[in-house]
């Protein structure tokens, strides 16, 4: 019953496909009976780094794929999403909620994947994001 | 892009103006892009002030669409103006509060409470 299914999807540089890669996965979590609330987390992390991978990494270059694997049963989801942009430094990204940001725009994407996720990974060249998201892992709003 | 069609449902109460997001989903980028313009057109354009912002139809909403939310307090803010949030379901609330954006935006639990000494 549990057996783990695996995917691997290029897509183009648009949003709209990165969106249509979220449904699937997120309709896989449906289907294997996750918390409402897991899929509303995950459907919102995928939102965010497909989003950062298609726009700040591919910087929506048509010539530029986005390459997504994923896999999944009842106990986890497990989404490694790569693209072939310059990558970033992790650690260049802004906290969002210091007070002399709290009301910039930008920054807050990755903030919100590591809250509903439960790993968050990104290569040391930032253009390849693991995202994780365990059943067992215990809902701890700190 | 087109203007678009209308993503707010408009309504006056008084001087305050109800703005009810029409999606469930507050995430396509040019979605959003069409949602702020006519968002900012409400201050720039209309030199509206008292704007409550209505969530209740809104199921999901990305960080490019709370940036968005910031720009406008800013508008509304410089127009000397009030803004608030109102009717924001719980999974939605936990995205302002993992972010702090609760503590940016006058946020209330119900239209009524909006509307309350606005």
């Amino acid at each position: 019953m549990s057996s783990t299914e695996e995917f691997d999807v290029t897509i183009p540089s648009d949003t709209a496909k990165g969106r249509e890669v979220q449904e699937q996965i997120v309709g896989g979590m449906e289907s294997r009976g996750y918390a409402p609330r897991d899929v509303f987390g995950v459907r919102l992390a995928l939102e965010e780094a497909l989003v950062n991978a298609i726009k700040h990494g591919n910087k929506m270059d048509p010539d530029k794929v986005v390459n997504v694997k994923w896999e999944i049963d009842e106990e986890h989801v497990r989404v490694v999403i790569e693209d072939q942009g310059e990558g970033f430094p992790i650690e260049d990204v802004p906290d969002p909620t210091d007070e002399e940001n709290l009301d910039k725009p930008g920054g807050r994407g990755i903030m919100l994947m590591r809250s509903f996720m439960s790993v968050v990974e990104y290569n040391e060249n930032g253009n390849r994001l693991t995202l994780e998201k365990r059943t067992d892992d215990e809902d701890d709003d700190d | 892009m087109s203007a678009g069609h209308r993503r707010l449902d408009i309504e006056e109460s008084g001087d305050v103006t109800i703005a009810k997001f029409v999606d469930k989903k507050i995430l396509d980028e040019g979605n959003i892009q069409i949602i702020g313009n006519q968002l900012f057109s409400l201050v720039e354009d209309d030199g509206r002030s008292k704007i409550v912002l209505d969530f209740s139809n809104v199921e999901y909403l990305s960080s490019a669409a709370l940036g968005k939310l910031i720009t406008m307090d800013k508008k509304v803010k410089a127009a000397k103006g009030k803004l608030r949030l109102c009717t924001v379901r719980p999974d939605i609330y936990e995205v302002f509060a993992i972010t702090k954006l609760n503590k940016l935006f006058d946020m209330r639990d119900n239209l009524e409470q909006a509307l309350e000494g606005m």
